[in-house]
């Protein structure tokens, strides 16, 4: 099927993750620099990760941004798979062209628009009912949901129309009910996507700068808006440090992710052979 | 069985209810899950813009929240609607704003043009790696993506400083003398936007790439096409649907960016969605604000419906 790769192909492969690799590694490396000065080297030290665990603020920002990633994760993934399963499994309904341009419009939309919108939303609603009281968790959660939601959407749609709908149909036909047949065959099927699903919704919040910027309130800064006020000013060895914790943690949590999926497939492939063998 | 007698103990009546309540989500199944996340978007999506253009026909007024009510009673009796289009005849008006969006559009479309030429080849060359490298490359391209975008720009803001590791290194190579500027300059700009959105460009090619047909290839290459030749003629055509879906990708969010320019460009690099969030938060100027959102979505709306064109042909076509 795939044929050599030439010279040229594999330069710009060796080239291209050299370009995406080494500005992370080097500031991996500079986190473990004494020197104040995070470009001049002093030698190796952990010195600004114990800076790091004896600032409590930092610790602060962690706990809400973990609080709000989970929260979000959990109701984009439940809001994304109906979504998912509207659009793939449910045909044409009305208004499905407005609804497919709200799950696509997310994943392009500039961050400072859909920042802005909300946050006069959230004020005239408070205007209206009084409700949020105030800017922070509650506005940021929401926020992030709307647009986790439409990313975690589009993993569904694919592995909906990946795996086909043969067992769907099978059960309807044996009578089971469209919920019954939803619980029982689509969710335990949709299992992997909903996986990387949440994965992708828990981290897309964890990284979210711009929006929470524009929604939250006084008092409430999450590990992205903390991080930025920090390194408008320059470069601090504190931070490279804070950015090692977070990239290794994100990268351990992915590939945890990443096994798990690939061994599904594998195991996916093995029971579609099964399944074509003549019964003995 | 078991589940029998547990369910014996609970109350007749609430049995009966919960029998009734499962029947109508039986019922309603379908509409319930159209519904409910239609129903967020439709509020916490569609009805926000609907407010900032409200808002962008408003005037500033020194009060909490920034900005005139719309519908104003007029002599305790009568509702008038006041429209007030000075925000937009101010963004019209002033140069700066006129030459911040084409700056915009200008910076997103040469990064948009770089990430296609770096990322395309990276692309074919995974499609063409073999089986046990194919997976581990591609999960090489996405792993950035799901780290923090916020820290990729930082990580070079340490390597384009005066003192960073590309100026120090070109010091000790005896190449340059004094340090060159390159942080706070369009240059960085540039760099930060091919360097975190490659991967938007590199993923939508790779799906597309996927479903060629490696036999054209191989028939042209019979029929004494060379590579080159083939690459033009058949490669490129094919693959058109992956770099317009990864080119928007890219151009978008781009020309409406914040952290980039704001954190590689310094004051010196004007783009609007830094323009945007200063006029919002340093002159609390919410109208203008608002004004300035409905112009750049309104540049936004054609890229924004091709690319909506494709993601549903490409559905479809699966």
């Amino acid at each position: 099927m795939h044929r050599e790769r030439s010279r040229f192909l594999s330069i710009m492969l060796f080239v291209g993750f050299t370009f995406l690799y080494v500005p992370i590694i080097l500031l991996i490396i500079y986190s473990f620099n004494y020197s104040k000065l995070v470009p001049v080297w002093g030698g190796w030290s952990t010195r600004w990760y114990g800076v790091l665990f004896e600032s409590p603020d930092v610790w602060d920002a962690v706990l809400l941004s973990l609080k709000i990633a989970v929260v979000n994760a959990t109701f984009a993934t439940i809001l994304g798979t109906l979504a998912g399963l509207a659009m793939v499994r449910f045909g044409r309904f009305r208004g499905r062209t407005l609804f497919g341009g709200m799950l696509v419009a997310p994943l392009v939309m500039p961050e400072v628009i859909t920042g802005l919108s909300l946050l006069v939303f959230f004020i005239s609603l408070k205007q209206l009912f009084g409700w949020p009281t105030e800017r922070g968790f509650t506005t940021i959660t929401i926020a992030h949901i709307t647009f986790s939601l439409a990313y975690v959407a589009v993993i569904i749609q694919a592995r909906l129309t990946g795996m086909g709908n043969n067992l769907e149909e099978a059960a309807a036909d044996l009578g089971a009910k469209p919920f019954k047949v939803m619980t029982k065959i689509t969710i335990p099927m949709l299992a992997p996507g909903l996986l990387s699903g949440w994965l992708l919704a828990f981290t897309l919040s964890l990284d979210d700068l711009v929006i929470a910027s524009f929604v939250t309130g006084p008092g409430s800064n999450t590990l992205p808006i903390l991080i930025f006020s920090r390194i408008r000013l320059g470069l601090r060895p504190d931070i490279n440090a804070l950015a090692t914790i977070i990239i290794l943690f994100v990268a351990v949590l992915v590939a945890i992710a990443a096994v798990i999926l690939f061994k599904q497939q594998k195991r996916d492939l093995l029971d579609q052979k099964m399944a074509r063998m003549p019964e003995v | 069985m078991t589940d029998i007698g547990v369910f014996k103990i609970i109350p007749l009546r609430i049995r009966l209810a919960w029998t009734r309540f499962a029947g109508s989500i039986q019922s309603s199944w379908k509409t319930l899950v159209i519904w409910t996340p239609f129903f967020w978007l439709l509020i916490f999506f569609l009805a926000p813009f609907f407010i900032v253009a409200k808002i962008s026909l408003a005037e500033l007024v020194i009060a909490s929240p920034p900005f005139s009510n719309m519908v104003q009673w007029v002599d305790g009796s009568v509702v008038t609607i006041r429209l007030v289009f000075d925000n937009f005849i101010y963004i019209f008006e002033d140069p700066l704003y006129a030459r911040t969006y084409v700056n915009s559009l200008k910076i997103a479309s040469i990064s948009t043009v770089f990430c296609l030429l770096v990322g395309y080849p990276i692309a074919y060359g995974i499609i063409r790696s073999g089986p046990v490298a194919k997976p581990l490359l591609l999960f090489a391209i996405i792993l950035p993506f799901w780290t923090s975008f916020l820290l990729r720009v930082y990580a070079w803001m340490g390597l384009l400083a005066d003192q960073g590791t590309i100026n120090s290194l070109l010091i000790s190579l005896g190449l340059i003398e004094t340090p060159i500027q390159m942080l706070y300059t369009e240059f960085a700009v540039y760099v930060g936007i091919v360097y975190t959105y490659l991967p938007f460009m590199i993923l939508p090619l790779y799906a597309n790439m996927e479903k060629l047909d490696s036999t054209l290839n191989e028939a042209a290459a019979d029929l004494g096409s060379g590579p080159i030749n083939t690459f033009f003629k058949i490669t490129l055509p094919l693959t058109a649907p992956g770099i317009i879906a990864g080119s928007l990708l890219v151009f978008i969010p781009a020309t409406g960016e914040y952290v980039i320019p704001d954190l590689l460009g310094g004051g010196n690099v004007q783009m609007i969605g830094r323009l945007l969030y200063n006029e919002f938060a340093r002159n609390v100027d919410w109208p203008v604000a608002s004004a300035v959102a409905i112009v750049l979505l309104l540049l936004l709306v054609l890229p924004m419906a091709v690319y909506q064109h494709y993601q549903a042909k490409s559905s479809e076509d699966t």
